[in-house]
């Protein structure tokens, strides 16, 4: 086990940083851990290329997006860089049947699940706020409002024990819930009160915090004087910190939390210590409150360089296979490009449509309202 | 058709209703603060935990916010959640929830997520409580698209409205009139009075003024147009029934007659729904007005101490007050 002080050197408890779980050093040395290698000594060489493909894809995703929005393609993106690993590593431990509830930053969960990357560039393009369906690769929509989901999590978790599809010790059937937020998120009340009701109720949910250090231009400090893994256990339920930039501990960590919470044994906190190296959003400055040696100290700690070391090291891929990962993330950016391009605006009308189930008349008047209103011009032009 | 008729109180009709959806529907879940052992501070869900189980009648952590976040959860997954909030001043930390989240889900999902939940909040004042036990918060969940308000004025729409809102697809604040728990009345426990959840509905006839009300104010118009016989003026009360959507059909055809609408409710006047009524009546009915739309409502503060609370709500001479007002033109 590494304890790694340097990056919060100035902001750690005040009774000193914890231990966090690492399984690969930034230099890509696979170091042993008592617990948690049984929890991964399933994982062949094809699964860790597997990872890296993941990593690498998901970061092109990534970084095509933010060249998409300032080509005017998209209104906004919310850059994932850096926390690839945390991502990866968390969502490669579900199963078919586990559901998981994401903020609007989990782009490389999503592409874990199976979600066409396509569909994540809607909302940030201003054409739907969310086209994929949840029900197909069990992931939520994106959620804005920060901590909400946490929330949604925990009631769908509640769901799941009522369903008896908790505590059976049948693999296939047995699911948990994961809900993914970030360091920000723990300030607001309803993590806390999702934390209370996974707790009274013992419901199946992990809780994967991605504590990326900021929450736009707040550090860490402004949301808590406790590291944040420490919070379960007032909540009584367990609390760790990994290494949210090691693939391997962030799989081992949840792979954990996930069996106890399909077991029936409750819900866990995981705090995965990462950081985000892009901007909170595109419309984002970070040079106004951080400075590049930060930057600098966490780019040494790179979640997929560390890997490509591992598997050089320990001869697991050649110069073949990464060759062969950079021309699928070409030619997937090539197409996620198109794609952005070609989607379409939907129909000013259409806003009216899935207000809800069944639409009172007073809306289907204000459709007929806005569609005559349009209407009178096309009638204005064709009488020129 | 068989009849199966009790007389049941308001609170009596909703607890009736709340296990026959029990009764019918698996899904159907109860949750809230107190709302198991004790059977909810006005009992409304008396009997249904020992009945149902703890599973399906939840005694919740003491916050709002957390009730309707992991009802939202609960419905993801298939569940249909009826919410009971405490009292009407205490929604409110579970009004991002309801605002952000479960007004808008079915549409940013593009149609696909449902969220069939419903928010029971009695609310209204009348009772001697103290501050955050009175008020009248409804227009703030009717201003917001994507949630449907409704709110039942005697025990036969208790009965059936609840249960017609448990059924529903989307997302329901159901008002209880609290002051009203317990005004009793005869309620087919089998036959549905066959009017649609969200519609308004003529409740006594009247030829020279239009009066639309809902809730607890229903009780207080139709004792108005009693008072009014004396003078020999016709009041045609309306119990408006649904607030969003709102279903004026009844009212403009009522006004097209009467020529004067008087729109009377407890909660604050400004942007309440009385201001809405207004509007769409002028809209539709200008040139059959006679006077002005009359508003007879609480008044924009905070809702008063409970001694001096009987100036401050509407009651039988204010509503023919008002009355008297749409008549002076």
């Amino acid at each position: 086990m590494t304890v790694d002080t340097a990056a919060t050197s100035n902001r750690g408890a005040a009774d000193g940083e914890p231990e966090l779980v690492q399984l690969l050093t930034p230099e890509g040395q696979r170091i042993p851990h008592e617990r948690y290698d049984a929890l991964i000594d399933d994982i062949t060489a094809d699964e860790i290329r597997g990872f890296y493909r993941d990593l690498v894809l998901s970061r092109r995703i990534d970084s095509e997006a933010v060249s998409l929005q300032r080509q005017g393609e998209l209104g906004l993106w919310a850059s994932m860089l850096g926390q690839e690993a945390a991502q990866v590593g968390s969502s490669r431990a579900l199963r078919r049947q586990d559901h998981v509830f994401p903020t609007y930053r989990e782009h490389a969960v999503a592409w874990c699940r199976g979600v066409d990357p396509a569909q994540l560039l809607g909302l940030f393009r201003g054409v739907d706020q969310g086209s994929w369906d949840p029900a197909q690769n069990n992931f939520h929509l994106y959620t804005i409002v920060i901590g909400a989901q946490t929330l949604h999590a925990t009631g769908y978790a509640m769901g799941v024990q009522r369903d008896g599809a908790n505590g059976t010790g049948d693999p296939d059937r047995d699911a948990a819930v994961i809900a993914y937020f970030g360091d920000g998120a723990t300030s607001q009340g309803d993590v806390s009160e999702s934390f209370i009701w996974a707790s009274v109720n013992n419901a199946p949910v992990v809780f994967f915090c991605q504590n990326n250090q900021w929450a736009i231009s707040e550090p860490l400090e402004r949301q808590t004087r406790v590291p944040l893994y420490r919070r379960a256990h007032g909540f009584g339920f367990p609390g760790l910190r990994v290494d949210g930039n090691d693939v391997l501990a962030c799989l081992a960590v949840t792979r954990e939390a996930l069996q106890r919470a399909r077991d029936g044994e409750g819900p866990s906190l995981i705090e995965a210590f990462t950081y985000r190296m892009g901007a909170h959003t595109t419309t984002d400055d970070p040079t106004r409150y951080r400075l590049d040696t930060e930057l600098e100290h966490w780019r040494l700690k790179d979640p997929i360089e560390r890997v490509k070391a591992y598997m050089i090291r320990s001869e697991m891929a050649d110069q073949a296979f990464f060759e062969q990962i950079e021309a699928e993330a070409d030619d997937m950016a090539e197409r996620l490009r198109r794609e952005c391009r070609a989607l379409p605006d939907p129909a000013p009308d259409s806003i009216f449509d899935q207000v809800y189930v069944d639409t009172p008349p007073t809306l289907l008047a204000q459709r007929d309202e806005m569609v005559r209103y349009l209407d009178s011009f096309a009638d204005e032009e064709a009488s020129r | 058709m068989t009849s199966n008729a009790s007389t049941l109180t308001l609170a009596k009709a909703l607890n009736a209703g709340l296990r026959r959806s029990m009764e019918n529907d698996p899904k159907v879940l109860m949750m809230g603060e107190d709302v198991g052992k004790l059977g909810g501070v006005f009992r409304v869900t008396d009997g249904l935990q020992k009945d149902f189980g703890e599973d399906r009648v939840i005694d919740t952590p003491l916050a709002e916010s957390g009730i309707i976040g992991t009802a939202v959860g609960l419905a993801l997954r298939g569940y249909r959640p009826v919410c009971e909030i405490q009292f009407d001043g205490f929604v409110f930390p579970g009004y991002d929830q309801l605002v952000t989240q479960v007004a808008k889900m079915h549409f940013r999902s593009g149609g696909r997520l449902r969220l069939p939940i419903v928010v029971r909040i009695p609310y209204g004042g009348g009772i001697g409580a103290v501050e955050h036990h009175s008020e009248s918060p409804e227009a703030y969940f009717a201003h917001t698209p994507g949630l449907k308000v409704v709110t039942c004025a005697n025990p036969i729409d208790a009965y059936w409205m609840l249960q017609d809102a448990i059924s529903a697809d989307d997302p329901i604040i159901f008002f209880e009139p609290k002051r009203r728990y317990y005004e009793k009345a005869e309620v087919d426990l089998d036959n549905h009075p066959g009017i649609g959840l969200h519609a308004s509905r003529v409740v006594r006839d009247g030829s020279d003024v239009t009066v639309a009300t809902y809730g607890p104010m229903v009780k207080t118009c139709l004792e108005a147009a009693v008072a009014a016989e004396d003078e020999e003026r016709s009041l045609e009360i309306i119990d408006l029934r649904t607030l969003s959507p709102l279903d004026l059909d009844p009212v403009y055809e009522s006004v097209r007659r009467t020529g004067r609408l008087v729109v009377v409710h407890e909660a604050q006047r400004t942007l309440g729904i009385g201001t809405e009524v207004a509007a769409r009546v002028t809209e539709e009915c200008f040139y059959s007005l006679e006077a002005p739309v009359v508003r007879v409502t609480g008044y924009d503060t905070p809702y008063p101490p409970a001694r001096i609370e009987d100036d401050y709500l509407p009651d039988l001479d204010r509503v023919l007050d008002g009355v008297d007002r749409a008549l002076a033109y």
